[in-house]
């Protein structure tokens, strides 16, 4: 009961953020809660591969900065009025954003097939490395402004929606988490989310039932990836810049912190996840604050560390298993 | 009633403007004081913070309120610390960025604000050429001049060729073509390096191997000092000199290297022996305030407060209530410089002289960095021509 | 020539030095299954142990042995309060867990030390050149590592392979019941082992500090590349450990010496530098993604353990 409720009271609550923030008098709240869902969706699509997937990728950033970095380098073109291999650049999102979940799926097969034919610690390591390269292939690309990165001016039109318009921007990538997580629900209770489940609880007996466990994980693999191409698209349009950073080993650290704070293999976990620790990095330096150490400030994750090490030791089904109890493990 | 209604409505409206000229002047200072290269945030802020003390929280006899925060070097951050101080906090006036990554995300949207820009130091290119803004300032140089001038130096010393190295990173590259741009000899090795490398051991390999009469690099903050030292280890430095820019050999720098320093050409717009008053007055107040050397980005500091002190005395206080105003007056650049001679160009990018400088012992057995004499006179960037501003 | 030979022997230094840290990471992981990221930690608190020790002692000797004392120290202290409860976790567990190690030390030190780079200087005896061949000076710091380095590895061969602590070693590699039946106390032994791969990572903090600076952050640049060389090796084998390092030393430093030159015959220069220096940055984590496709496991994986 509790499953299905939580959901849509978290969906109203998301609904009401904006006004909130104007109501309290602090508007530009609009701005931290847009980067919250769109972390959120990344680190959906992180639990696919970890949660129901057992593949634990350590590069998930890779995908989210590839993202980025085409919905940048188009609008770019389209701004200085280059072609991009003989097209004409555009800076219209319908196809903008498409085209960076295409890629990053694209990266995803790729990157995937290779990194799927190692396992284990082999399998984190591999998904890192291959972060790391395109990290430092973004560095040395000078034409994209290497590791200053490139600034976009404007956030892509849309037609029929001001997109300048911070409110309606939230609430375009509010409605974008939720049709992710929709699509998400629909696959993991699918078919295909059962077979997927059913090898990364046993991979040589699903093999040994006829199942490619490589084509399943692959395809897995992909669906994330792209996910995570329009995560990175939107984060893109909302700071109006790219950089390496949003491909750095690091934040690939942080979208795993979110998937595991919210709490593993569960769907609507990970948004949660994502609330916490971006709302720990936004106010743990005010609450040093507060406490009257304002020295401490900047050494806010001097708490978050050891409080990431807890959450893991002793709190492992996440935040949202610990609301849901039991509930929350059957998806 | 109505009138009662208009009254006290009159009232309210008074209250509020009298309120509003009691405000201070709101500043926001978004700057990089964590990370290894935070000392530069905090040379520009304490810099800064010392002229507004010397005023008891006044600049110009205008109380201002100086708001800090530190963007760790990450344009994400620099853009979220703007957003809150321009939408909350209703800055007018907005400096302190350190770094050239920063800067493209910062200025815009102050700008866009209808805020003031004020950079105490970086100043990439796009803001100098036809991208220039009336309400954006750079006080201390634009990005090239600082490489720029370190190659008239290495041609004032007579070298027939150079060794350069950057990081591969958009400065770096920037920092290479500034110094090719005046230095006339050949360049027999151009090496760029992964940034925040720390081990220079093939680098090394490759410029002895190349035998220049000299070495040029620009190595921010530690990877700098981490190149000096196994530069001094490999015996290279007895032979081939280095010639870098101040960023590259400011106080900090040198103290934290030793010896090693010693002999180290660089070039700077400003040093703690230039003899005028407001410098002298400066280097006091800022070691009996701080207890230690100020470095250039100090000087930085205090010449961007001076610069806003004087704007605000000709408005009286009024910065976008007057933002004509404001603007002329910055512009005239009526305040004595710790550097000496200043003024701003067409492109409100300075137009200012530059001397060498070159790493000693004091007689007291004290590292210091002395003047060498005058490279460049009135020295402006190459991309004013293209500004449209007048 | 000479210049190759250099080069080479710029590699084969990186190479040992990474193997220092490698060394306790895959001895660790072989033996424990536990995978950490917080090794860079382990070296970090090397490197400022040593910088503190030359600051109030002036002895580079003492800082050499403070550097491996401290961080067994921290070492022994992070396996009983945090390491220990992860043996029996899966990976994605002992990733997170360590990340937040990391992120605590980092603090930790930047409170205490500040975020501006510490600086040692080399004692003046070692600071200087040898001319191993003619016409190649070569510093006899960069010298003293390799030999440090290699001291270390014959040292690991033959406690492993020859001693009985070694051989309980491996055995707990394979066997932790069979152990604690022959009244070994496995926890002791695991906190051990831990607390030595942490003095080897600490001696390598304490070798770098003079060389390169010591500040926040410093591990995890290496702990990356340590990461790499011990996958390559594969997981768990020292052997592997000391080849993936010798490896990933040289294809770093020869593809840092001569991808420039090399493209510049195919490219134009402007470019050429740009590019060289992408892919010199990318070139080991190339050389990895190839070895495992060829070999998932690691080039020697070993064999106890599946390369899980």
């Amino acid at each position: 009961m509790r499953r299905r409720i939580f959901p849509l009271i978290g969906l109203a609550v998301f609904m009401m953020l904006p006004p909130l923030a104007t109501w309290i008098g602090e508007p530009y709240l609009v701005s931290t809660f847009t980067r919250i869902v769109i972390f959120a969706i990344a680190a959906v699509t992180l639990d696919l591969l970890i949660g129901f997937g057992g593949m634990v990728s350590f590069g998930h950033a890779a995908f989210f900065g590839l993202g980025a970095y085409v919905s940048g380098i188009i609008a770019h073109h389209a701004a200085e009025q280059i072609t991009l291999f003989g097209l004409p650049a555009t800076d219209q999102a319908l196809i903008i954003w498409p085209l960076a979940i295409l890629v990053s799926a694209a990266a995803a097969l790729v990157i995937g097939f290779l990194s799927l034919r190692t396992s284990g610690v082999h399998f984190i390591m591999i998904t890192l490395a291959f972060a790391q390269m395109l990290y430092f292939l973004f560095v040395s690309m000078e034409k994209y402004g290497g590791d200053d990165g490139l600034m976009m001016l404007e956030r892509n039109p849309l037609p029929g929606l001001d997109m300048s318009d911070d409110w309606s921007f939230y609430y375009l990538c509010l409605g974008l988490l939720a049709v992710v997580l929709f699509i998400l629900g629909r696959l993991i209770n699918a078919r295909f989310g059962m077979v997927l489940r059913s090898i990364k609880q046993s991979g040589p007996r699903a093999r040994s039932l006829g199942i490619s466990s490589l084509a399943y994980r692959l395809t897995a693999f992909c669906i994330a990836g792209a996910g995570a191409g329009l995560a990175g698209a939107l984060m893109a349009n909302h700071n109006g810049f790219v950089s390496p950073a949003l491909l750095h080993w690091t934040l690939s650290g942080d979208i795993l912190i979110m998937v595991v704070l919210g709490g593993i293999g569960t769907l609507y976990g990970p948004v949660l996840g994502a609330v916490i620790f971006l709302a720990l990095e936004e106010f743990l330096p005010l609450a040093f604050e507060g406490a009257g150490l304002p020295g401490f400030k900047e050494h806010w994750r001097v708490v978050f560390g050891p409080l990431l090490i807890v959450i893991v030791l002793f709190a492992k089904s996440g935040l949202y298993g610990f609301l849901l109890g039991k509930e929350a493990a059957d998806v | 009633m109505t009138s009662k209604f208009i009254l006290a409505l009159a009232g309210g409206l008074l209250a509020a403007v009298s309120a509003q000229a009691a405000d201070p002047v709101k500043i926001g200072m978004i700057t990089t004081l964590s990370t290894g290269a935070g000392y530069l945030g905090q040379e520009v802020r304490d810099g800064f913070m010392l002229a507004v003390n010397e005023e008891g929280g006044k600049l110009g006899g205008v109380p201002v309120k100086v708001m800090v925060e530190d963007d760790g070097r990450k344009p994400g951050n620099g853009k979220q610390i703007a957003e809150r101080f321009l939408k909350r906090d209703k800055v007018e006036i907005m400096t302190g960025v350190i770094f050239s990554n920063i800067a493209p995300v910062v200025a815009p949207m102050t700008l866009k604000a209808g805020a003031f820009y004020i950079s105490p130091n970086a100043a990439p290119s796009t803001f100098a050429g036809k991208s220039c803004n009336q309400n954006y300032f750079a006080v201390a140089w634009q990005n090239d001049n600082l490489h720029e001038t370190a190659g008239a130096q290495a041609n004032g010393l007579g070298y027939k060729n150079a060794f350069i190295l950057a990081p591969n990173y958009q400065a770096g590259k920037d920092a290479l073509t500034g110094f090719k741009r005046f230095f006339k000899g050949k360049i027999v090795g151009e090496t760029y390096v992964k940034l925040g490398q720390k081990d220079y051991a093939a680098e090394i390999a490759q410029i002895r191997a190349a035998k220049p009469d000299m070495v040029f690099h620009f190595l921010p903050g530690g990877m700098g000092i981490g190149f000096l030292k196994q530069y001094v280890q490999s015996g290279l430095k007895k032979t081939i000199p280095l010639v870098v820019s101040s960023v590259s050999m400011d106080h900090r720098i040198m103290t934290a290297v030793g010896d090693m320093a010693v002999g180290v050409r660089n070039s700077s717009h400003w040093n703690a022996d230039f003899d005028n008053a407001a410098n002298k007055a400066f280097v006091a107040g800022y070691q009996k305030a701080y207890g230690k050397m100020p470095t250039v980005f100090a000087s930085q500091g205090y010449d961007t407060a001076k610069l806003i002190a004087s704007a605000l005395k000709a408005t009286g206080g009024k910065v976008t209530a007057d933002a004509d105003g404001f603007r002329a007056a910055l512009k005239k650049a009526d305040f004595a410089a710790v550097r000496g001679d200043f003024k701003f160009g067409n492109n409100n990018h300075p137009v200012q002289s530059w001397v060498g400088r070159i790493v000693e012992k004091d007689s007291s057995g004290k590292l210091i960095n002395r003047s060498t004499g005058v490279i460049w006179k009135d020295h402006q960037d190459a991309y004013a021509k293209d500004c449209p501003l007048k | 020539m000479l210049l190759f030979f250099e080069q080479l022997l710029n590699g084969v230094q990186l190479g040992v030095f990474l193997f220092l840290l490698a060394a306790g990471l895959t001895l660790i992981f072989g033996i424990m299954g536990v995978i950490n990221l917080a090794h860079g930690s382990l070296y970090m608190a090397g490197a400022f142990a040593s910088a503190l020790a030359l600051r109030l002692s002036g002895s580079f000797t003492l800082a050499l042995i403070a550097a491996p004392l401290a961080a067994g120290l921290v070492g022994l202290a992070m396996e009983v309060i945090v390491i220990r409860r992860l043996y029996a976790r899966d990976h994605l567990d002992q990733v997170l867990a360590t990340f937040g190690l990391i992120l605590f030390f980092n603090e930790i030190a930047a409170i205490s030390f500040g975020r501006q780079p510490l600086f040692m200087n080399i004692p003046p005896a070692l600071n200087s050149t040898v001319e191993l061949l003619p016409g190649a000076p070569y510093p006899v710091y960069r010298l003293l590592i390799i030999i440090a380095g290699l001291l270390v590895a014959g040292l690991l061969y033959v406690l492993i392979s020859r001693s009985r602590a070694g051989s309980l070693i491996r055995a707990g590699s394979t066997d932790q019941e069979m152990l604690s039946a022959l009244g070994i106390n496995v926890k002791m032994l695991f906190a051990l082992v831990f607390a030595f791969g942490a003095m080897l990572a600490g001696f390598a903090g304490g070798l770098a500090g003079p060389l390169l600076s010591v500040e926040i952050g410093m591990g995890e640049n290496i702990l990356i590349l340590t990461f790499v060389v011990i996958v390559i090796g594969g997981i768990g084998s020292i052997r592997g450990a000391f080849a993936g390092a010798l490896l990933v030393g040289i294809a770093d430093t020869l593809g840092r010496a001569f991808l420039p030159g090399l493209l510049k015959l195919m490219l134009p220069p402007a470019e050429a530098d740009g590019i060289a220096a992408g892919l010199a940055s990318m070139a080991i984590y190339i050389l990895m993604a190839g070895i495992l496709i060829w070999r998932p496991a690691g080039l020697f994986p070993p064999q106890g353990r599946s390369g899980a």
